[in-house]
């Protein structure tokens, strides 16, 4: 006698009770608050809110601890929440030349007006375990902070001295509104914007790896970081009731743009071009890679040539930067797929008798 | 603007947009079929049915052409207080709302593009009376053949006959609605 | 979720869904893209069904939700339970009393009726993707209703096979004019896709939505010398009997062995309080569960 399996209702109930105790671990030690994570883990709290698209440390604290620690995990929770929220309307674009940096260096001079501030960075530490941090309660010395005036003054965009002999492509400022890939669906060929809109999300590991296999040869494009700069912007908004715009709040970004060579075409003469990154938080990684990515899918708008490699195929790239898309589907092969297994069963068996069949039947013949 | 714009919008948007939007579903899965659509008071010449479509569909993101007599200061007022959706010429028009006459040519809609066929034109044509006889259709939605009281029977033939590319129409009277995809083929019904 | 709308969606999206879902019963077949919203539950997970399902849903439908034909396989339980709570709709397994079946690699075996809708859940809605990856490339061929190179798949399936080595997922003509991917349905289901209710299909990651109305001709495509043949595995249920539904191979013991047992729960579990007893099945409500 054969009875059917079933209770999926509670095997998931039990799942997600499971889960909740396994998240919390021993209780014997202290529960991890939000701020202390928002505090103490920035640069998780910034991956997740730059790929969630979602600026808010906060709920990146929270989605973090509910994920276990898992960011693509925790950059879903973030991302199924902003679909949710109602659009007020849309900001000023930020005026990153007026950015209170906390970092800003550049790799093409050796000084810039404004100077280079190194900022709170692991470049230059020793990759050795600090057994220190391990004994708790060693307050840092805080005296070494940036000094509060490097902050406020405008500091202009390296790219820009470049600009001012022509030795590099312009990028002129356009007013016309950039698709957006959250309300509308991709739509290929798509546009510089809508390309960046979509790296600005994508997953920090992929992106990497394309910027990477660039560096490598595949589409090589000789980077080099004009400037990185990370620091506030201003975020501004139009209030039509007020008929004037208003600040409504600060937050960090990190900027790349990088010079890339250009051997010239037809039409242009030799110039160096741009690459160009732009995340939520600290996320330099990222935003380098932005760059680099960037400027191999602008190979058709400068006329060169398309070498084949991955980084510069747009719909190679814009199809698959995306982690929550690409772990969403991953991971649908969890689910029970025994209908089409089982479908895929007969066919096999069937092609394997007529393939038998024949064989017994060439050998007959043969005999 | 007058007060009435303001007024005979849904009172609960989620579950009447709900309930009107299965009805329009359903006449344009059913070409032939009759429903009938509520929730909406508009202005004065405009139906409920059409009212209650156009708050069911339009927002923003859509762009409408009122033709004719439809084209009233009161319509416009009150389509814009609750929808959103932006006044437009027939050739950008998402929707288009008039009496049959006034809605003519058909060429100046979209009809879509080869790749995207999806992006043209659905005409709501207002009509004084919606009934399940007159031109005889048959094509994707009806089991052998419907009957439906168009206005017209060429100016369909010809749409039916740009597939993939062409119009879609929804026909609206009173508080009823049918409609008329691009597939539909609608031919004189036999004398008997 | 009180603090979420009816049926989860704000207004705005159902409306741009609600639009696409006409745009494809008007052009049937074709799929339309729509701006996919994130759903809190994982791309591939049924996110394109569920989107379609919560723009159809009114507060007076019945929802039944199939994964694999069952009702209670664990993602059909869990999108069940999401649409109970954020439309408050009654929920059935018993396909002749919902409204609205949200369903994944599967067509109930009771047919449908005019009242019905069935929504499938699509993983990959372009059935030339594994032909052509390129989006930009399979659109110019639907354009210029070039198939050609399904043709040459499935010929060489023949050649190579001797039949079309295609088991779910079978493409199938719409109306004369648009080849469409029937989602992962085995091919033993596509002659009943011309049916009475109404075919939405979504793909949530993929962004597309695609229809189906009610008798519309759906071809499977094969050639004269080598006709369509939906096929099931050759046995009857060990529960119900039945020899004419899809069967799962289930394996009982550690040598292998096996039995067949009807993929849609429902329709098995009917068949047995109607009376119908297969080989290993014991009369209805003796279940030792």
């Amino acid at each position: 006698m054969y009875v059917a399996v079933k209770g999926g209702e509670k095997a998931i109930d039990a799942a997600h009770d499971w889960l909740g105790e396994v998240r919390r671990g021993d209780p014997d030690i202290a529960e991890l608050s939000l701020a202390q994570i928002r505090e103490q883990m920035t640069l998780a709290v910034d991956r997740v809110m730059s790929e969630g698209s979602l600026f808010d440390p906060d709920l990146a604290a929270l989605a973090i601890k509910q994920s276990r620690g898992d960011l693509i995990e925790a950059i879903f929770l973030i991302r199924a929440y902003r679909t949710t929220l109602p659009r007020f309307g849309a900001s000023h674009p930020v005026e990153t030349d007026t950015m209170q940096c906390q970092r800003r260096i550049s790799a093409t001079f050796k000084d810039v007006p404004g100077g280079q501030i190194l900022g709170p960075t692991f470049d230059y530490t020793h990759r050795l375990l600090d057994f220190k941090l391990a004994a708790e309660g060693n307050a840092p010395d805080t005296s070494t902070q940036d000094a509060p005036d490097l902050a406020a003054e405008r500091k202009p965009h390296v790219m820009e001295f470049l600009n001012k002999d022509g030795l590099i492509e312009s990028a002129e400022a356009t007013d016309e509104t950039p698709p957006d890939l959250t309300r509308e669906p991709l739509e290929l060929p798509a546009n510089r914007a809508l390309r960046l809109q979509n790296l600005t999300r994508a997953d920090e590991g992929f992106l990497l790896g394309l910027a990477y296999s660039t560096q490598r040869g595949y589409a090589r494009n000789h980077a080099f970081v004009g400037e990185l700069r990370i620091g506030k912007v201003a975020v501004e908004m139009d209030i039509p009731e007020l008929g004037f715009s208003i600040e409504i709040g600060e937050m960090t970004v990190t900027e790349c743009e990088t010079v890339n060579q250009f051997k010239g075409s037809k039409t242009e003469p030799p110039q160096f071009t741009r690459g160009y990154g732009l995340v939520f938080g600290q996320c330099e990684r990222k935003a380098i890679s932005m760059a680099l990515v960037d400027r191999a899918l602008r190979w058709k708008e400068l006329g060169e040539d398309f070498a084949g490699a991955p980084a510069q195929d747009e719909e190679f790239v814009l199809s698959h930067s995306d982690n929550i898309q690409a772990t969403g589907f991953l991971e649908h092969i969890k689910l029970p797929h025994y209908v089409d297994f089982q479908s895929e069963l007969e066919l096999i068996r069937s092609i394997r008798t007529a393939a038998t069949a024949a064989l017994a039947e060439t050998k007959i013949a043969a005999e | 603007m007058e007060l009435t714009a303001l007024s005979g919008g849904f009172e609960n948007t989620a579950h009447q947009s709900a309930t009107a939007f299965r009805a329009i579903m359903n006449v344009m899965a059913r070409p032939g079929v009759i429903e009938t659509v509520t929730g909406a008071v508009p202005p004065k010449g405009l139906s409920t049915a059409a009212g209650s479509l156009l708050l069911t569909l339009c927002d923003p993101e859509t762009g409408v052409h009122l033709a004719g007599e439809l084209d009233s200061e009161p319509v416009r007022d009150w389509l814009t207080f609750h929808t959103g959706a932006p006044i437009v010429a027939a050739p950008q028009a998402d929707f288009a709302l008039g009496a049959w006459d006034d809605l003519l040519p058909l060429t100046q809609y979209a009809i879509g593009t080869d790749q995207y066929p999806d992006r043209s034109a659905t005409l709501i044509v207002e009509l004084p009376a919606l009934t399940q006889s007159g031109v005889t259709l048959t094509g994707p939605g009806i089991r052998d053949s419907a009957q439906l009281s168009l206005p017209a029977l060429e100016p369909f033939r010809l749409n039916a006959a740009l597939f993939p590319l062409g119009c879609d129409f929804f026909f609206t009277a009173g508080d009823k609605i049918a409609a008329l995809p691009r597939t539909t083929k609608p031919e004189p019904t036999p004398c008997m | 979720m009180s603090d979420y709308n009816f049926a989860y969606l704000d207004e705005q999206t159902k409306r741009m869904i609600r639009r696409a879902i006409l745009k494809g019963l008007a052009i049937p077949g074709y799929q339309v893209p729509f701006a996919s919203r994130e759903m809190p539950m994982p791309y591939g997970w049924g996110t394109g069904g569920v989107q379609v399902t919560a723009a159809c849903l009114t507060p007076d439908d019945t929802l039944k939700v199939i994964d694999q034909g069952a009702d209670d396989t664990t993602n059909a339980v869990s999108i069940r339970r999401f649409f109970e709570k954020t439309a408050a709709v009654g929920v059935t397994q018993a396909t002749s009393v919902a409204t609205v079946i949200q369903t994944r690699h599967r067509i109930p075996e009771e047919p449908l009726n005019e009242d019905q809708i069935l929504v499938y859940q699509v993983p990959i809605p372009e059935p030339l993707r594994f032909l052509e990856p390129r989006e930009t490339e399979t659109r110019k061929m639907h354009a210029l209703e070039e198939y050609g190179l399904m043709h040459v798949k499935l010929f060489e399936d023949i050649s190579q096979h001797g039949q079309i080595a295609t088991a779910y997922a079978y493409p199938v003509k719409v109306e004369g004019r648009y080849v469409m991917d029937p989602s992962p349905i085995p091919r033993f289901d596509n002659p009943k896709m011309e049916m009475s209710a109404i075919q939405l299909f979504g793909a949530g990651r993929e962004q597309r939505i695609y229809a189906i109305p009610p008798y519309t001709q759906v071809v499977s495509l094969d050639f004269d010398d080598y006709p369509f043949e939906a096929s099931k595995a050759d046995g009857a249920c060990a529960l119900c009997g039945a020899d004419h539904t899809y069967l799962d191979e289930v394996i009982v013991d550690d040598d292998g062995g096996r039995m067949f047992v009807c993929s849609d729960t429902d329709y098995c579990e009917s068949r047995r309080q109607a009376g119908h007893i297969g080989e290993q099945g014991t009369p209805y409500g003796k279940d030792a569960a």
